[in-house]
């Protein structure tokens, strides 16, 4: 049977295994919405704003590891995915953007709304295609998926005319038994030879650091990485993008490092003699300045991208490879070595860990303290909620200090529960993601942790909640003020607080909530936070925006000491440095 | 240090902007860019020159290694390599000129009354020399083709 280029191209998804697409449908795009609505495989989305579309399809790629599919139409519905195509490349996302694109006799005319979508995403997408010949289409759409998905994932954008999904002009559907381009070969299997010289540095190793990141999780090698500290037993931490790739309830596990990790995780970078550095790219948020990073530490840095290798750090030992492929490696090289592991040394190494930890470690426990003014501090609603969720909800967030706090606070035991825009830093992110997560596992507890100022970067989504029935909770960290931007005003600038207040102009989140036809709930004090919170878990079918006054004081510490610090260099509390 | 890029690509349409956009992006210089598509012509080899440390060299040839539609990349510096550049120049009739081309392998292409078209082709070194000698006065444009390469010996960069 012969389909036209937008039936082409829904079969081509259906045989991709694509269940949702997330969407919002426009002039150019409008002959794949008719070939949307006469298929039945994939549920189409409607979101609020493009925006919204990248970042559900994100988040739920980032939860259930498979390419998460937007659709948009060209000119504002490309340029509205922009955002979302960034936030998804810098945290290697396998996603897949349809924009529409203006009839191919157009381009080029400064038509109704034309924009150059290939052009405007191309520093920010792994690959991209203009669909020249309609019959191309299945290919097409075979090959973005091959490259979204291996390697290092990123997303891809594939822009269509809209004449090529003229219903008009019929094409047989062909699908590839298997795609092979022989500009890319992503399968790259580590050098025996290095993972030997890696196994006789890191038994060798008497201070040794695990620093694990979200290469760990794209790569699924979470239990590899498990399996090799049963044998090692060595310090692990993980980066923001990491979280839930080690158990946090393991007892080797100190947190996530960086920035704002934990005194005990970038106490243990700096001192290290070995780094095992395991999906992770040592970025800025990481290493604060370069030249002073972990001075004594030999670097063993397993990536799959060897464009990550060296490019801050230099790499003693690069391991360009797969992340599961090389420690299964790693682990087999481990276990034949006649190297025995300095026990002795390896003790006294996680007892120094230990006292750091001891010394200025995160509390846990502050949800138990008593507190005479009712102000409600903004880690304790992250430890409540952990409490309230049992630890296992799935959790987004936006960006900012409740990010962090949510990071610090809230265990993630598991990989891909913790959904959230490290690299770019996208407010706006979490609603939209917590939608794509909730559609992929219905039954469970699905959290975003947001801000007074992030939520309303996205807050349009509040409808398409309500048209496909997500009962998400949303937990937002209200401190009436872009609580990031301001902490650094308070540490850098004098407290003044440029741009970063609107406390008189916030919308009742309440009301808000309510007029989208949702259940809004606020809370001003400690004494009710703990019972909000069982109610709104209580209401299973809603969802429920609690809207948390916190203090507005607060900053999140640890945070490393720039410019010019080491990962040593760190503030612990307000005008206090360790 | 000067560097000297080959590039394999695939010839398809957007390839070649998304090498030149990376080094926009990735904050490094293209000096001379050449590209022309070779044997069956589904690739094109492109030589691109640029300036930097062994590191950034690196870092550069990885990330374009990274381009999808990239097939082979070489730095050809990194080891003994032919160099070459080609030129075309109009100029005003000069013996001074004349001379200076033809020691750089000159060829006339055409000579009228007032105006001189030569060629010449020599190392990236030789070129900026005798752009440098022959001076302002005289030459009416100059059209560079951008250094292009290859290895020395067995070598060989091709699919």
């Amino acid at each position: 049977m012969k389909l036209s280029g937008g039936d082409l191209l829904m079969r081509a998804l259906k045989d991709e295994g694509v269940k949702f697409i997330f969407g919002y449908p426009g002039g150019a795009a409008l002959h794949i919405y008719d070939s949307i609505f006469k298929q039945k495989a994939c549920e189409h989305i409607l979101v609020r704003h493009e925006q919204g579309a990248t970042h559900a399809a994100d988040g739920y790629s980032r939860a259930t590891g498979k390419p998460g599919v937007a659709l948009v139409t060209s000119g504002p519905g490309a340029t509205n995915a922009i955002t979302g195509l960034a936030t998804a490349y810098m945290d290697s996302i396998p996603l897949i953007v349809i924009s529409g694109q203006v009839q191919s006799h157009l381009i080029g005319t400064d038509s109704f709304q034309e924009t150059d979508m290939i052009g405007i995403s191309r520093p920010i997408v792994k690959h991209s295609f203009i669909v020249q010949n309609t019959e191309d289409i299945p290919r097409i759409v075979q090959e973005a998926f091959h490259i979204a998905t291996t390697g290092r994932p990123g997303p891809v954008v594939i822009d269509i005319p809209k004449d090529k999904t003229d219903p008009s002009q019929l094409y047989e559907y062909k699908r590839a038994k298997e795609i092979s381009l022989r500009s890319y070969q992503p399968r790259v299997l580590p050098h025996p030879g290095q993972i030997k010289k890696a196994c006789k540095k890191i038994l060798s190793a008497e201070r040794p650091v695990i620093y694990a990141g979200g290469g760990v999780i794209l790569g699924n090698a979470h239990k590899e990485l498990i399996a090799l500290n049963k044998i090692l037993k060595a310090p692990v931490t993980n980066t923001l993008m990491g979280l839930g790739s080690y158990p946090a309830k393991d007892k080797h596990f100190m947190g996530m490092l960086g920035m704002h990790g934990t005194y005990q995780a970038n106490m243990a970078m700096h001192n290290a003699d070995v780094i095992i550095a395991i999906g992770a790219r040592f970025d800025d948020r990481i290493t604060n300045t370069p030249s002073l990073f972990a001075p004594n530490a030999r670097i063993v840095h397993i990536d799959v991208d060897p464009a990550s290798i060296s490019k801050i750090i230099n790499a003693d030992i690069p391991i360009v490879g797969q992340v599961r492929e090389s420690l299964n490696a790693l682990i087999k090289e481990i276990k034949r070595s006649k190297i025995k592991i300095d026990t002795e040394a390896l003790e006294l190494w996680n007892q120094q860990v230990a006292q750091w930890k001891k010394k200025h470690g995160l509390d846990h426990e502050l949800y138990l303290k008593k507190n005479k003014s009712q102000m409600i501090l903004p880690q304790v609603v992250v430890q409540e909620l952990y409490h309230a969720t049992n630890g296992n909800a799935w959790v987004t967030s936006d960006v900012g200090q409740h990010q962090m706090f949510v990071a610090q606070y809230y265990h993630f035991n598991k990989p891909r529960r913790w959904v959230n825009s490290g690299g770019l830093g996208t407010m706006g992110f979490g609603l939209p993601a917590a939608m794509g997560v909730k559609l992929a596992y219905p039954k469970d507890e699905v959290v975003c942790v947001t801000g007074e100022g992030s939520i309303q970067m996205c807050i349009q989504e509040l409808s398409t909640c309500l048209q496909y029935n997500l009962p998400i909770k949303i937990i937002n960290i209200n401190n009436e003020a872009l609580g990031m931007v301001r902490q650094w005003q308070d540490m850098n600038y004098g407290g003044r607080y440029s741009a970063s207040t609107y406390s008189d102009s916030l919308p009742d989140f309440v009301n808000l909530a309510r007029s989208y036809g949702h259940v809004g709930m606020k809370v001003t004090k400690q004494s009710q936070l703990k019972k909000t919170l069982e109610k709104a878990f209580a209401m299973k079918d809603r969802l429920v925006f609690i809207d948390v006054y916190v203090d507005p004081n607060e900053h999140v510490y640890p945070m490393l000491v720039s410019p010019n610090g080491s990962m040593k260099d760190m503030w612990i509390k307000k005008n206090t440095k360790a | 240090m000067k560097r000297i890029i080959s590039i394999l690509i695939e010839n398809k349409s957007g390839a070649l902007a998304r090498v030149v956009g990376l080094f926009h992006q990735r904050g490094y210089n293209i000096e001379t860019l050449n590209v022309g598509p070779v044997f069956d012509g589904s690739y094109s080899r492109m030589s691109v020159t640029t300036r930097g440390s062994e590191n950034d060299v690196e870092q550069i040839t990885k990330q374009i290694n990274k381009i999808i539609d990239v097939i082979k990349v070489s730095d050809l510096t990194e080891g003994d390599h032919h160099e070459y550049e080609f030129i075309l120049i109009k100029f005003k009739h000069s013996e001074k000129i004349q001379k200076i081309l033809k020691s750089l392998n000159g060829k006339i292409h055409e000579k009228n009354q007032d105006i001189m078209v030569m060629s010449a082709w020599g190392s990236f070194g030789e070129i900026e020399l005798a752009i440098k000698a022959m001076g302002k006065v005289n030459i009416l444009e100059i059209a560079r083709s951008g250094s292009i390469g290859l290895h020395e010996g067995e070598k060989v960069l091709k699919i």
